[in-house]
């Protein structure tokens, strides 16, 4: 028995390797079964959980926090603008969208100029990207006490517009740095030297070469700054002072609301941040086919 | 001393790039106003750093570079009056052909239309017109090249540089663009100089043919003098057509030396003049591939010619010639270029004994 397993062993692994490398005999791989079945694991534990949320926003007003349904309207996203007890969630918005694009521009011109400085090697390079990236590490709400204490310390009031842009810088730089090196990567330096060598002064060069190549690379650090802002938690929570952004709003009204607004706030800034995520892969790929087409290929 | 407008002196030039190796290392050279000028050497020699020395890119450590009879160490390239053309072409991937011809007017603020129609002009020159709405992505290689030089000839320098302009073209266009090169630098009238590694492109090319090795130039001169009578052995191997074999000099008498052959009784040379020679000193000889000639053991050799005894090893169709391998040089490759119908009137074969023959006044002592 052992000796005609050990026979068949080798066979059977033969037949399965000249069955997993042809697929077209015999339909596709076992191992296509396999691995499409935890990619709809995977697919459905990601997005599950917010699908649940999205679904039961759209209740009347019978509606409650768990499973079943009842009901079909947009009952609470009217209660959602229209009533006080759900909090300030107008004013909320606005801090977001404000903090997010101040966080935005910042990350987007200091991953710029650290994506230019790091094309070549400087002395105590490594030490300076490390300590860039070293903020990625550090737990968000440890680095958020952190800047609430140090605002204290110095004695200023920390605010979202001051103290929490701080924060958010933290975490969107690192991001905003390291999407710009991947996209400083595919950078040819002889184009600087070209321009250069044509007359252009060091301002013309950036101006008419190195942004206008780089500028698909730039909106995906500027969608990554907003993104990121835009739904940060941890940083903002000891940094924001008195006046709440979006998602602090949220975390309150999960304390206090007790209705299907709760979950229709959750589809409102979804779709908000879907927009802005179609906006710019929009601007990049028009930018790209504005290059591509202005003639027809040949 | 008037000298033309492209006349280039370098002088005592010297680029450490980390202040222990030279990367050029002393270069003195005088290339001519409207010469086409190639520096060839292996890649690390230093021959772009030259180029890029000329063009402003990188300073010189030491010595001065002398345009049209001016230091021009410090000044921005356009102050020169010099273009480089890049390796990959460097063409402004976001510009259309149009655009990036006009880049050099544009950041000199000269209006649109204007530049336009100066940048159609040139692309007219150089047979682009049609496809001055496209981007760079949308080129052949040669079409890439030719932007590239309409790019950097409408700035009107008076000398322009080319860092193995030909590399990134297939065998084909490359032999094809290095027509258009020549033809190029012999209507703007202008000094070239151009870098490669490919003896053939050089020697193709070039009025004026720099030989470098580490840093230093072993010789420079016309293409057929670097070509046919290599001063040492450094040059005749780097040009390749020449057999390079080494001895030791036996005796020396008034106008020959004779050099100690792994077979035979030795090989006669003439003395080169200038070159002192000694019995003992051990030496290299160059005799040109295509000088010699395969005879078969048993016939008289001719008076005044030079027999070495040799196996054949391989032999390979080249077309109008044959290459003949021989194992001669107990070091390198000997080999020995016969035309085709001579060869195949009496073919040999490999592993057959025979004798490799030449006159004795073909053969170069080298340095």
């Amino acid at each position: 028995m052992t000796a005609a397993q050990a026979v068949n062993v080798p066979a059977a692994s033969t037949a399965v390797a000249a069955h997993a490398i042809a697929p077209r005999a015999g339909g596709r791989p076992w191992t296509f079964y396999v691995l499409s079945a935890v990619f709809v694991f995977y697919v459905a534990a990601l997005y599950g959980p917010m699908i649940c949320i999205y679904i039961l926003s759209f209740q009347d007003v019978r509606g409650g926090l768990v499973f079943p349904m009842k009901g079909l309207s947009l009952h609470w996203f009217v209660d959602l603008f229209t009533q006080v007890r759900t909090g300030d969630v107008k004013g909320a918005f606005d801090r977001s969208v404000k903090l997010a694009v101040i966080v935005t521009i910042m990350t987007v011109v200091f991953s710029f100029l650290a994506g230019l400085a790091f094309r070549r090697r400087f002395a105590g390079d490594g030490i300076v990207f490390y300590l860039m990236i070293g903020s990625l590490v550090a737990p968000g709400l440890v680095l958020s006490l952190g800047v609430g204490l140090l605002m204290h310390f110095i004695g200023i009031e920390g605010t979202w517009y001051t103290s929490a842009v701080g924060a958010q810088l933290s975490w969107t730089l690192p991001f905003g740095v390291l999407v710009m090196f991947a996209v400083m990567s595919r950078f040819d330096r002889a184009w600087e030297e070209a321009a250069y060598d044509l007359g252009a002064t060091r301002w013309q060069t950036i101006r008419m070469v190195v942004i206008p190549i780089l500028a698909p690379g730039l909106v995906a650090v500027a969608l990554f700054g907003f993104t990121l802002s835009y739904d940060e938690f941890a940083r903002t929570l000891q940094t924001a002072g008195s006046l709440n952004t979006l998602p602090l709003e949220i975390w309150t009204m999960t304390l206090n609301v007790t209705s299907p607004s709760l979950y229709a706030l959750g589809t409102v800034t979804t779709i908000i941040s879907f927009l802005i995520i179609a906006i710019c892969l929009g601007t990049i790929a028009t930018m790209q086919k504005r290059r591509a087409s202005r003639v027809p290929a040949h | 001393m008037e000298v033309g407008a492209g006349h280039i002196e370098l002088a005592g030039l010297v680029k450490s790039f980390d202040g222990f190796v030279n990367a050029v290392d002393g270069v003195n050279i005088k290339i001519p106003d409207g010469a086409y000028c190639c520096l060839l050497g292996p890649s690390g020699c230093g021959k772009t750093t030259i180029l890029r020395m000329i063009a402003g890119h990188d300073d010189p450590t030491a010595g001065e570079i002398l345009i049209g009879g001016e230091n021009v160490v410090g000044l921005p390239p356009v102050a020169r009056r010099t273009a480089m053309m890049f390796q990959s072409y460097a063409l402004f991937p976001h510009l259309s052909v149009r655009d990036n011809v006009a880049f050099s007017l544009r950041v000199r603020g000269i209006h649109k239309a204007d530049r336009n129609k100066a940048a159609d002009a040139m692309m007219e020159k150089v047979r682009l017109s049609e496809f001055a709405d496209r981007l760079p992505a949308q080129l052949s290689g040669g079409q890439q090249q030719r932007v590239a030089l309409a790019r950097a000839a409408i700035t009107e320098p008076r000398v322009l540089l080319l860092d193995e302009p030909l590399s990134a073209l297939d065998e084909f266009l490359r032999i094809q663009m290095r027509q258009e090169l020549r033809q190029m630098q012999r209507d703007l009238g202008i000094t070239f100089v151009h870098v490669t590694h490919t003896q053939l492109e050089a020697i193709a090319l070039a009025d004026l043919v720099v030989v470098m090795e580490k840093g230093k130039i072993r010789q420079a001169g016309p293409a057929r003098e670097v070509y046919a009578s290599p001063k040492d052995r450094y040059v005749a191997e780097f040009l390749g057509g020449q057999n390079v074999l080494s001895g030791q000099v036996r005796t020396v008498n008034g106008h020959h030396a004779v050099v100690a052959a792994p077979t035979g009784s030795g090989i006669t040379v003439p003395l080169t003049p200038g070159l002192h020679v000694d019995a003992g000193d051990p030496i290299a000889i160059a005799v040109r591939r295509d000088d010699i000639e395969i005879v078969r053991p048993g016939s008289q050799p001719a008076a005044d010619t030079v027999a070495v005894s040799s196996r054949v090893t391989a032999i390979e169709y080249q077309g109008y010639f044959v290459k003949v391998m021989l194992d001669a040089g107990s070091n390198a490759d000997f080999v020995v270029y016969v035309s085709e119908r001579k060869f195949f009137n009496d073919p040999v074969s490999v592993g057959e004994v025979v004798f490799a023959t030449w006159p004795v006044e073909v053969a170069r002592l080298l340095r």
